[in-house]
């Protein structure tokens, strides 16, 4: 097994590793870096709970390589919050209650943040499709797509 | 939505005020603690190898192989165990299944042989490197043909076994409900097959187990919705090799979903536990996706014939029902041990019929263990699809609407509480007023209309109802029990000298919000602060003992004895508040948060004074402290019910279902806190839409598992789920301390007959009566072109 020396940026900060080429992104983040928030669902890229941002675009980390992230951005559910501040999303799902388990709810909202990035202004159809890669099995979606448009009144407001 | 007036200020946060949850604060930062987040020093990984036959001989297994892949330290087999006498274990039902098989499968993706290696990649190439020989055996998937004569008998392990019958079970007085068929005016018969599902909760299962070997302290995070429980099959299974209870230690940390699938012991824990033991490092076992749609417990698989009986004016009569249920090979669900079928005997649902009798015979085939519930109480599920579904297939016999043949047949409100003709004691409903709310909300009458226009146009519209009862919170002890462990639950109460308050319980919650919920009932009544309460459960070092959550039983068990250890905590704070207001216990009053003088009332001490004092300035004769444990003992089971009503368009080009209103409105009692409720409702929708359109698992002939994965496996997304609309009607439980139902799973058990009977209305003028589920555009499209009606 090969190994390779890779430099992320995940939230901000630069991570350099030496990692097998086989590694995937989720069990680097998760494992080596110790970022739990990003969750596993499955193996074939349906239920969305390992979603994280790969320079701004969201992705399901479990696959994508370790090593296909080399030289670039990483986001996860821990950097969503910045000086103590919850990111609206967050304060979203809190507020509409967005979430029963939680264990959907890390890829759930870095699909929502990154919906609210490209269409400040989604409705409910622009959200119901965005977040149709991410399983919900406690919610039932309502209160989802609620959260996420709580968090687009509240960025609207602040701007 | 219907609310009551909460008793206590938003600060308090007693009941019926939306509380937000404590648990989100962490789960929104990604800061939860599920079982694959564990990390402990040196510790292992385990993966499983699986079967590819459903029944086969296993020849041999060749572990020097995969010995030899850099990383993996061990590899588990049946003999291995068989050593120990750890190869087979219990079953919840008194069963028996292999934990890691001698000499023969039963089910593809069946346990053969564990690695355990330094990381989870060694020990998968592990995996794909044990080498097993199989003789391939006679498969038995149909459940009908298991019960020929001369089918082959798959538990040879059983001695004298010479059928695959698991049980034979009726209830119910046959002859009468006989007679009744025969005298009735009317008798629909109709074959309900309930298919296979998986709760396929988004975590899937896994532990971490870690044996110390100095102390002889084992430790199991694991996800469990009954820690106490596993704790005590635990050491009943592995007694005899030093596991002793008050040494193991079950922590269940948060879950990630549960619905019913983390109740049963999985082989990967019990091999996990026998790994850590035996090399003593701590070894983590987390299944994959695929594991866990095809080896792990799975719900439903009844094959239902059911007859309903009828007088011409549509008096309801009768009711009789026969069920195959495929357990596959084990028994392996988690009933009450004197309910084989569960409660099923809730079939005679909402309806005030004397004349019913229902029978179930349990089979083995080889499939995976079943019998486990799909968020739902015990097949309950089942019971409510099969009445629901036969209402109305009367109704379209009779020529009756479906809404007004309900209404004629509901139990009266008056009639509660109510003996069923199957024995249960219903205890509070009031049936009308739920479906006329519904029936006003959608807009019933109007909708006739319209389906009455659309028909003329040739398009496809229906309306479906489903008035269902459930019946949950087991249970009374003096039936209900697991493996002999009576079916209580509890709450240890500790009130702190400045007034705030630790509260454990011996359920676990996986979603539902206890530590949000179970703070308000103390709240509620002791006017302590619910966000002065913090709330702990599934830690079996820490917590009373609790038979856990699933069946919707928390509330009614744990919530009630929250409420009864509360209330005992206030009956010594009222000794305490007389002792230092200088007056007699008669002339204190009770208000939340304080007792005062009578005719005094500027004369009070509060709970927090109160407790300062039960630690400082307590009588005395009196014991210090301010403290309550209650195991609490259902007087009887509780019954939510509701009425949903569906309204579905069908395409003519595909046979697709779009759901385009969906009206539930729910009456699960007194509610503890409003927005959790809806919330419930909603998730409970969505697992009662999947069933009813989307999933199914399927086996082909040689017992080839269809739909293993969530690629075939359709959780709905977003997309296909609608818009639910939910309201309430409020009667309470005239039993329970603070007269709630419990909630978690109404939803699911109701919602599948009412988007069945939406589909077979849209159809009916076709001449169809009924549709098993799932509903597939499939099974749509080739209905249409058999009457024609495809475009």
């Amino acid at each position: 097994m090969s190994q390779h020396t890779i430099q992320v940026n995940v939230n901000g900060a630069l991570q350099k590793a030496e990692v097998p080429a086989r590694l995937l992104l989720v069990h680097f983040l998760r494992e080596n870096l110790r970022l739990t928030g990003t969750h596993i669902g499955c193996d074939t890229t349906h239920c969305g709970a390992c979603t994280v941002l790969l320079d701004g675009v969201p992705v399901k980390s479990c696959t994508v390589l370790a090593v296909q992230a080399d030289g670039r951005e990483v986001m996860t559910v821990e950097g969503l919050e910045r000086d103590g501040k919850l990111d609206p999303i967050q304060e979203g799902f809190y507020q509409e209650h967005g979430l029963q388990c939680g264990y959907c709810t890390p890829g759930m909202m870095m699909t929502g943040y990154a919906l609210l990035k490209a269409n400040a202004k989604p409705s409910e159809e622009d959200i119901r499709k965005a977040i149709s890669g991410n399983l919900c099995r406690c919610t039932g979606y309502v209160n989802i797509v609620k959260s996420v448009q709580h968090a687009a009144s509240a960025i609207a407001a602040a701007k | 939505m219907a609310t009551t007036t909460p008793k206590t200020s938003p600060e308090v946060g007693g009941m019926g005020h939306s509380v937000k949850r404590k648990e989100d604060p962490r789960l929104i930062r990604g800061k939860g603690n599920y079982v694959d987040d564990v990390q402990l020093p040196g510790m292992l990984h385990m993966d499983i190898v699986r079967s590819p036959y459903a029944h086969a001989k296993i020849k041999k297994i060749s572990t020097e192989k995969a010995m030899k892949v850099p990383g993996v330290l061990a590899v588990i087999t049946g003999e291995t165990l068989a050593q120990f006498k750890l190869h087979w274990m219990p079953t919840l039902m008194s069963d028996t299944q292999m934990v890691l098989p001698t000499d023969r499968v039963m089910y593809q993706a069946q346990e053969v042989a564990a690695v355990v290696a330094t990381d989870r990649y060694a020990a998968a190439d592990g995996v794909d490197a044990v080498e097993v020989e199989y003789e391939p055996l006679p498969v038995v998937v149909d459940p009908f043909k298991a019960l020929e004569p001369g089918a082959p008998v798959l538990r040879t392990d059983k001695p004298g076994k010479t059928d695959n019958r698991i049980f034979h079970w009726e209830v119910g007085d046959r002859a009468g409900t006989d007679a009744a068929l025969k005298a009735s005016d009317v008798v629909v018969k109709e074959q309900i097959y309930i298919p296979r599902i998986h709760v396929a909760s988004i975590e899937t299962c896994g532990c971490v187990a870690d044996f110390n070997k100095i102390n002889g302290k084992l430790t199991v995070y694991m996800t469990t919705q009954a820690p106490h429980a596993i704790r005590t099959v635990f050491a009943l299974v592995a007694g005899h090799v030093g596991l002793s209870e008050e040494k193991i230690r079950i922590i269940s940390p948060d879950i990630g979903g549960g619905f019913g699938g983390k109740v049963p012991v999985y082989p990967g824990y019990v091999i996990a536990v026998a790994a850590s033991v035996v090399i003593g490092k701590p070894v983590k076992w987390i299944e994959d996706r695929m594991e866990n749609l095809q080896a792990d417990s799975f719900a439903r698989d009844y094959h239902i014939s059911a007859e309903l009986a009828a007088k011409k004016d549509g008096t309801i009569t009768a009711l009789k029902i026969k069920t195959v249920a495929d357990h596959g090979y084990a028994d392996a669900a988690a009933n009450p041990s004197k309910f084989p079928a569960g409660l099923f005997s809730i079939c005679t649902g909402s309806y005030d019929l004397k004349n019913a009798f229902a029978e179930v015979d349990g089979v083995y085939t080889n499939k995976p263990p079943g019998g486990i519930a799909y968020r739902c109480s015990f097949r309950v599920t089942e019971a409510v699809h099969a009445i629901e579904r036969m209402v109305d297939v009367l109704a379209q016999e009779l020529k009756m609407d479906p809404a007004q043949l309900r209404m004629k047949n509901f139990i009266p409100k008056d009639k509660f509480p109510y003996k069923s003709a199957l024995g249960w004691e219903y205890d509070s409903g009031d049936y009308p007023a739920a479906l006329k709310k519904a029936m006003d909300i959608v807009g019933y009458d109007a909708l006739r209309k319209e389906q009455a226009e659309k028909r003329k146009k040739g398009e496809l519209m229906g309306i479906g109802i489903s008035s269902f009862t459930e019946i949950v919170g087991a249970g009374p002890s003096k039936h209900f029990d697991i493996l002999g462990i009576k079916m209580f639950d509890s709450c240890e109460l500790r009130v702190h000298p400045t007034g705030k308050a630790t509260a454990r319980f011996g359920t676990k919650s996986q979603g539902q919000g206890h530590e949000t919920t179970y703070a308000q009932i103390i709240a509620e009544e002791l006017g302590i602060p619910a966000a002065h309460v913090e709330v702990e459960e599934g830690d079996t070092d820490t917590a009373p003992y609790g038979l856990g959550t699933y069946a919707s039983r928390s509330t009614p068990t744990a919530g009630a004895a929250g409420a009864i250890a509360a209330r005992k905590v206030r009956d010594k704070a009222k000794k305490i508040a007389a002792y230092l207001l200088e007056v007699g216990e008669d002339d204190l009053v009770w208000e939340p948060g304080k007792f005062s003088v009578k005719g005094a009332p500027q004369k009070s001490k509060t709970i927090q004074d109160i407790a300062f004092a039960a630690y400082t300035n307590h009588p005395q004769g009196m014991e210090a402290g301010l403290e309550a444990v209650d195991y609490y003992d259902p007087p009887n089971l509780t019954f939510p019910f509701g009425s949903y009503i569906c309204v579905v368009d069908i395409d003519r080009g595909t046979g697709e279902v779009k759901v385009r209103r969906f009206v539930a409105v729910d009456d699960c009692g007194n509610i503890i806190n409003p927005m959790i409720v809806d919330g419930q409702i909603h998730g409970g929708l969505t697992m009662g839409l999947a069933p009813a359109l989307y999933e199914e698992i399927t086996y082909d002939e040689q017992g080839n598992v269809q739909g293993g994965s969530f690629i075939d496996y359709l959780v709905p997304t977003a997309m296909e789920t609608p818009k639910w609309e939910t309201d309430k009607t409020v009667t309470p439980s005239p039993h329970h301390p603070f007269g709630a139902k419990g909630v978690g799973e109404s939803a699911t058990v109701g919602a599948p007959p009412a988007i069945a009977n939406a589909v077979v209305d849209a159809l009916s003028h076709l001449g169809v009566r009924h549709i098993d589920i799932p509903i597939t555009p499939e099974k749509v499209w080739n209905i249409l072109k058999e009457k024609d009606a495809a475009l």
